[in-house]
């Protein structure tokens, strides 16, 4: 429903231009309108039950009766409280016995939602008033109204993408965009282990939590967080374009003239694709860890001795190697399947032409296939470049972001990506308030480097550009 | 002409070794891939007596032994019931998620409406959030509606497909690409645009509707963070990769990681096989959708 109804118009000036417009229409409509339209003004659908327009009446009273509904037995009791997030504390009797107070953390999510479904029902309101003005002006023209079965059939045809999208973007709304406000929120509250709900109350404390994360003092997370994202920068990086040019390069060893096999290569590479990665890098966890196939075998070999086992997973230099090492293992496979397919739209007389020039290989690559990669893929690159940054699965599967560190606050490891850290956070030491500020910085960087690079990005300024 | 033989000889020389070398790093590389997957079945052989027995850790096992698997359909382990929960959730979300990715993408490749920019520019900030930061928030909703823990089959197969609706953008990029005269021919000779859609553009989408289902699919078996934290303690919610994630970490299951490659070897194969077999599709995919951004 969200966004769907909402006009565009640019930027917030626009936006506020559009409501002062939008009140002085409703205002004419009104003073305008006949009985019924002012009627509708209350009871929302009624001119369109006098008018004979049942499927819509009926539908306009269906949401006002629903939202009345709504914030009367349920929404309004949250809605009221949401300034203070209760204040009724859970008392323990004797014998035990616990009477629970107010529940802050369903009076910011239900408060949430009541605002957001209160908006939601204005605009409905709106479109009732508009709705009334549009059948007024259809009668007067003489024109009758559409039947039921008129505006069922619209469905499927001119308003099919209200169809189509009602499911998908109520899903998202419910299930994505309450959440993040609902943790947005959370970034202003005192919500943590000595805070939950329901035995104990959480309040506002304002930017209380972003101080705590900025401070580089004793007790800050300051320096843990300059850390983690530095650690998190390097490791995008290196996974995105070290995972880019080995991909492309295997993808032309394979495509290279005269090799043979070319499908059984690549199934090989696939299996890492299809293989669940929770299978193959624990199993590669395991395979390097102290007691491992790797050391055991080193030492049964007399390369190292017992007890002087390469550290892979708790030297933090070398974890963080190993980690992008295996990473290779994982997306070289799918560069390559990707760089395959675009290699082979490259056309061939590029190359013609360069042979005849006398131009060798690497001259070819470097003036014809790079930059044709570059241009074609750079919006790819951008993405997994943010999606690496979000990239969970390697790090908690292989090294859950040890090794630890006592420099580091909060559970940090040196591997520890900033979601990890997040997800550490939340679950082990239920630090939700810490949680929901670093997961809106996350979400600043992903934000600020696709906004910079996108605008740089060669496709975007000129998509005619490669000659 | 001498000249020019003996160039094309000594291309052909160059050529020569090109290849050798080529052969030699593919594999190279062949073999570094398939370790791991090799060392997994070979381990998954060695019985949890005889892993225990030594602190040495090898890969041929020095009696071939099944015990892995007969323990894996034992009674003492939930392993079938991990199993067909992530089949049942697995399924779940590549259907319904397959069917909201389709009508939004052809909803907003096809469709002009108020709002339309609003709502990709929309969700493609909601898309920079990480995925963690509501896992919380989220978790108490299915609290409330009874999905968590004994329930969490269901609840992970609502939260696998609710928002799978930003997920729209290769598909989209594929119905771009299926040209428009088709879906106006059609309009004038009176088609709906329900009809349309049916008719003309989902046959044509063959390909991206199989890729769309197959990545759907292939999610729900990776599934460890969110699975754990809604089916927390109750065993018989599990899927198999938090099942089989405790074999690896936890002290408590000493000695239990050749059941771990057991149980993965079972999970890899058939996801393995349904892979390979829509190999094709998923390359399209990830192609044109990085062509396409």
């Amino acid at each position: 429903m969200n966004g769907k109804k909402r006009k565009n118009s640019g930027g917030i000036g626009g936006f506020f231009r559009g409501i002062g417009t939008g009140c002085a229409n409703i205002v004419k409509i009104f003073a305008e309108g006949d009985w019924m339209t002012k009627v509708s003004f209350l009871i929302m659908g009624f001119g369109c039950f006098v008018r004979k327009a049942w499927l819509r009446g009926i539908a306009f009273l269906a949401v006002e009766i629903a939202y009345i509904t709504y914030m009367v037995t349920f929404g309004w009791k949250y809605l009221k409280d949401i300034g203070t997030l209760g204040v009724v504390e859970s008392v323990k009797q004797r014998g035990g016995k616990i009477i629970y107070g107010d529940n802050s953390f369903f009076i910011l999510l239900f408060g949430i939602v009541s605002i957001i479904l209160t908006i939601l029902f204005i605009v409905v309101w709106v479109i009732n008033v508009h709705e009334q003005k549009n059948e007024e002006e259809i009668l007067k023209k003489g024109k009758r109204m559409p039947y039921v079965s008129e505006d069922f059939a619209t469905l499927l045809d001119k308003h099919f993408d209200k169809t189509l999208l009602t499911i998908p973007v109520l899903g998202v709304f419910i299930f994505t965009v309450v959440p993040i406000i609902f943790m947005i929120c959370v970034a202003f509250t005192n919500y943590d282990k000595n805070h939950q709900s329901p035995a104990n109350l959480f309040t506002w404390v304002g930017f209380e939590n972003f101080a705590k994360l900025l401070n580089f003092g004793s007790g800050g997370f300051g320096s843990t967080f300059l850390s983690v994202l530095g650690w998190t920068l390097i490791w995008a990086f290196f996974a995105t374009f070290l995972n880019y040019f080995l991909g492309m390069g295997v993808a032309i060893l394979i495509n290279k003239k005269g090799i043979k096999f070319k499908k059984m290569w690549r199934t090989i590479l696939v299996l890492t694709i299809a293989v669940p990665q929770f299978v193959s890098l624990l199993y590669i966890y395991k395979m390097f860890t102290a007691d491992g196939l790797v050391n055991s075998y080193l030492i049964a070999w007399g390369i190292i001795e017992k007890g002087n086992e390469i550290p892979f997973w708790t030297n933090p230099t070398l974890a963080r190697i190993m980690i992008i090492v295996v990473n290779l293992w994982i997306g070289i496979p799918y560069l390559m399947l990707v760089a395959t397919g675009i290699l082979m739209n490259i056309p061939d007389d590029l190359y013609e032409a360069a042979r005849i020039d006398g131009a060798n290989s690497w001259q070819m690559f470097k003036s014809i296939t790079l930059p044709y990669m570059l241009f074609v893929t750079g919006p790819y690159l951008l993405t997994s470049f943010t999606g690496n940054i979000n990239n969970f699965n390697v790090i908690f599967l292989l090294t859950q972001g040890k090794p630890l560190s006592n420099s580091l606050a909060e559970n940090a490891g040196r591997t520890d990506l900033l979601v990890t850290w997040l997800y550490k956070m939340t679950v082990q030491d239920t630090n939700y308030r810490m949680a929901a500020v670093l997961g809106i910085l996350v979400f600043a960087v992903v934000a600020i480097i696709s906004l910079v690079v996108y605008n740089m990005l060669p496709s975007v300024k000129d998509e005619e550009g490669f000659q | 002409m001498s000249n020019n033989s003996v160039r094309v000889a000594s291309m052909k020389r160059k050529q020569t070794t090109g290849n050798i070398v080529a052969y030699i790093v593919l594999i190279v590389i062949s073999i570094i891939w398939l370790t791991p997957f090799v060392c997994l079945v070979l381990q998954s052989f060695i019985s949890r007596a005889e892993f225990m027995s030594t602190s040495e850790v090898y890969l041929i096992p020095k009696t071939w032994s099944l015990d892995n698997y007969a323990y894996l359909f034992s009674k003492d382990c939930n392993f079938v019931r991990w199993y067909i929960n992530t089949l049942v959730i697995a399924t779940f979300v590549s259907i319904i998620q397959t069917a909201i990715v389709l009508c939004v993408s052809y909803a907003l490749s096809r469709m002009r409406f108020a709002g339309r920019t609003f709502l990709m520019k929309f969700w493609l900030i909601l898309g920079m959030f990480p995925g963690f930061l509501t896992m919380i928030c989220l978790y108490f909703i299915l609290r409330e509606m009874g999905l968590t823990q004994a329930g969490a089959v269901p609840g992970l197969i609502l939260v696998g497909t609710a928002s799978s609706g930003m997920g729209y953008y290769v598909c989209k990029g594929f119905f771009d690409t299926i040209p428009k005269a088709l879906d106006e021919a059609a309009r004038i000779d009176g088609a709906s645009r329900a009809r349309i859609f049916a008719i003309i553009t989902l046959p044509m989408a063959k390909p991206i509707v199989i890729y769309t289902a197959l990545v759907a699919f292939m999610a729900p078996w990776c599934d460890y963070v969110f699975a754990s934290y809604v089916a927390f303690g109750y065993s018989k919610s599990y899927n198999v990769a938090v099942g089989l994630q405790n074999w690896v970490w936890t002290n408590d299951y000493q000695g239990f990681f050749t059941r771990f490659c057991a149980g993965g070897l079972l999970v890899a194969i058939p996801v393995t096989i349904l892979f390979m077999a829509l190999q094709k599709y998923y390359v399209e995919g990830v192609t044109g959708g990085a062509v396409k951004g």
